[in-house]
């Protein structure tokens, strides 16, 4: 996984609530067999629309309204994101195969109060430039929460399954008392 | 304390507790579908890793089939089945493929051959997992990154979720069925109310369902937000098991949440006043009656929706006219479903302006229907009778909507562009669904 530690940029604002996987890569997408490429496909049908945010504003951060990828559980969502260029999202809240898929991939997923959320948009929207810091653990100045576990991952870009792997003897134990 | 039903299936899945690290709990059943694996795949082949456990492992086709009957699917949806199967045979895991006689949709089959069970945690790359629910299992779906995480180690690190109960009081009304009380239930708690839970859905009203009819309430618990939704099991859960050659195991009968466990959260939905539901918007909590009107906008969100669905304010849902009906997906394409809207269409036919399908959920259920004759009762109706696979539900095969056509659908999804670019979704129960097509605008069964 690619390593994460923090990114100071212009951020993008997508202030609308429960903007659904469908919207961020439509289903005929998925069909592709790879990993990569997905970024052109990036909120395809939205960006038809001349006045839709990602067709004027530029940058490294995602603030977007609350519930931000609900629906469906295709990773090729935070691809897409990743590949056209965010390396942090901020927003109220996530769906919670999104959120977990956008770790799992060095996409780092800050969750913040409403209010603060709010300030970041309207500073976004002044052009301002802001600064995620995952090892400060704050977001344009506002701390938040990330367990210590995903936040190391992301830091060190490690390898999930091999830590796991690690644990094969607890594995197997577990196997042979419940055959 | 007591513990809920979530609580006993956690704690009895945890390979390690975390110090500084989430649990490690062990997966008995990984479901696998075209969609999301290859990566996957891809990805143990690279690092050199293989699948520790094909055995706990099976795989369908489902998302890319044609159901046509004449129908190839198209050179990317067939590379993308070619991959599974390569992918299958490379790693040794079990393949229902079509035209195998047991492939079908993934959360269809998952059940009918026997492999859901009480008590047991199973993933898939697939957010709709949670119907497994219905039998009282810890089901939820997870992304491609995890879905290799399980391949390779048969464990996923997770972290409890909150417990959520919705408890339905009272009886249904006649016309009233399952996927109302969801659809009811979404729109009370709202498409984000679930987030970060997992929901145990109990009281009359739930004891009362078949097992078709907790498939469908779990199903759709995703789109509540919810990771998972559970029943507990009991003795319409035996009878379905055992149907399917299932020993029943005694100790699942512990299972159901203790009388004294506490829930973090707990709604109850009045069953008395739930009606047949209609959605209007773009998301599956923009949900009405049947009886009313198009509600006004409450938020930009509900705005938008509206003009996305071509819909004004004050218009009563009855008067909404449709130009596609589509019964099937992991929601409503079960044999019973299939049942509750051939006694709807016998003997009618459907409206003139309607063109409506009926694609059954597996290569099982549509043999199982034809022996009962409902697909002679659909096609003499004038429903196109098509093969088993998820079809209009996502549109990744040729079955989907034309831009501005409007759809009475029994699927799971009405965000905007699901069935089709420019398509307009409205989820019901496929006995709105059957009657609509009957009636070319939203109707309940006469």
């Amino acid at each position: 996984m690619k390593a994460f530690r923090s990114v100071t940029s212009t951020a993008v604002v997508l202030d609308r609530p429960d903007v659904d996987t469908d919207q961020i890569i439509p289903k005929q997408f998925l069909k592709r067999i790879e990993r990569s490429g997905f970024g052109e496909f990036l909120f395809f049908d939205w960006r038809k629309d001349p006045e839709f945010e990602l067709n004027h504003q530029r940058g490294k951060i995602l603030i977007a309204g609350r519930n931000f990828g609900c629906g469906s559980s295709r990773e090729h969502a935070p691809w897409a994101l990743e590949d056209y260029g965010f390396e942090a999202i901020v927003a109220p809240s996530y769906g919670d195969i999104f959120r977990q898929n956008s770790l799992k991939i060095g996409l780092l997923p800050v969750e913040l109060p409403a209010d603060q959320v709010r300030d970041l948009m309207e500073r976004a929207r002044a052009g301002a430039e802001l600064t995620v810091d995952l090892e400060a653990r704050t977001a344009g100045g506002h701390p938040f929460v990330l367990d210590d576990f995903s936040r190391e991952c992301l830091l060190e870009g490690l390898d999930e399954i091999g830590l796991t792997l690690r644990e094969e003897a607890a594995i197997a134990a577990y196997e042979q008392s419940h055959a | 304390m007591g513990r809920t039903l979530f609580e006993k299936v956690w704690d009895s899945h945890v390979v390690t507790h975390g110090e500084g690290r989430p649990d490690l709990l062990y997966v008995d059943l990984h479901l696998v579908h075209e969609v999301t694996s290859p990566q996957a795949f891809e990805g143990l082949r690279l690092a050199g890793r293989k699948v520790r456990r094909p055995d706990l492992t099976v795989a369908t086709m489902d998302h890319n089939v044609a159901t046509g009957d004449d129908t190839p699917a198209d050179p990317l949806s067939q590379q993308q089945l070619d991959a599974l199967a390569t992918n299958c045979a490379e790693f040794g895991v079990p393949l229902h493929a079509t035209g195998s006689g047991r492939e079908g949709i993934v959360h269809v089959i998952g059940p009918e051959l026997g492999l859901t069970q009480p008590g047991m945690t199973i993933v898939c790359g697939d957010s709709h997992t949670s119907t497994h629910g219905a039998f009282g299992a810890l089901a939820f779906g997870i992304g491609t990154s995890e879905v290799e995480h399980v391949l390779a180690t048969q464990a996923l690190s997770q972290r409890p979720a909150r417990t959520l109960r919705i408890f339905f009081e009272g009886e249904r009304a006649p016309g009233v069925t399952a996927k109302d009380l969801v659809l009811a239930a979404i729109g009370e708690i709202g498409v984000d109310g679930g987030v970060g839970h997992v929901i145990e859905y109990a009281g009359p009203a739930i004891e009362a369902l078949s097992m078709e009819g907790r498939h469908e309430v779990c199903n759709m618990s995703i789109e509540a937000g919810a990771r998972a939704g559970m029943i507990a099991p009991d003795e319409t859960t035996f009878a379905y098991l055992r149907e399917r050659g299932v020993e029943i195991d005694e100790r699942w009968r512990d299972l159901p949440s203790d009388p004294d466990a506490v829930f973090d959260r707990e709604v109850v939905i009045d069953v008395a006043t739930v009606t047949p539901q209609v959605t209007w918007g773009t998301n599956p909590g923009m949900v009405a009656s049947i009886d009313d009107v198009v509600p006004e906008p409450a938020d930009e969100a509900a705005e938008r929706a509206l003009v996305y669905m071509g819909l004004e304010a004050g218009t009563p849902i009855r008067e909404i006219t449709v130009d596609r009906v589509f019964i099937g997906s992991c929601t409503n394409s079960r044999i019973e479903d299939l049942r509750a809207a051939a006694a709807v269409v016998q003997g009618r036919h459907v409206h003139p302006s309607v063109r409506a399908m009926v694609v059954p959920g597996s290569a099982r259920v549509k043999v199982q229907a034809e022996a009962e004759g409902l697909d002679q009762v659909f096609t003499a109706a004038g429903f196109e009778w098509r093969r088993a696979g998820c079809s209009m539900c996502l549109g990744m095969n040729p079955d989907v909507l034309a831009p501005g056509e409007r759809c009475a659908s029994t699927s799971n999804r009405n965000f905007e562009g699901r069935q089709g670019a420019g398509g307009r979704t409205h989820l019901v129960s496929p006995e709105v669904a059957a009657a609509t097509a009957l009636e070319g605008h939203f109707a309940v069964p006469a």
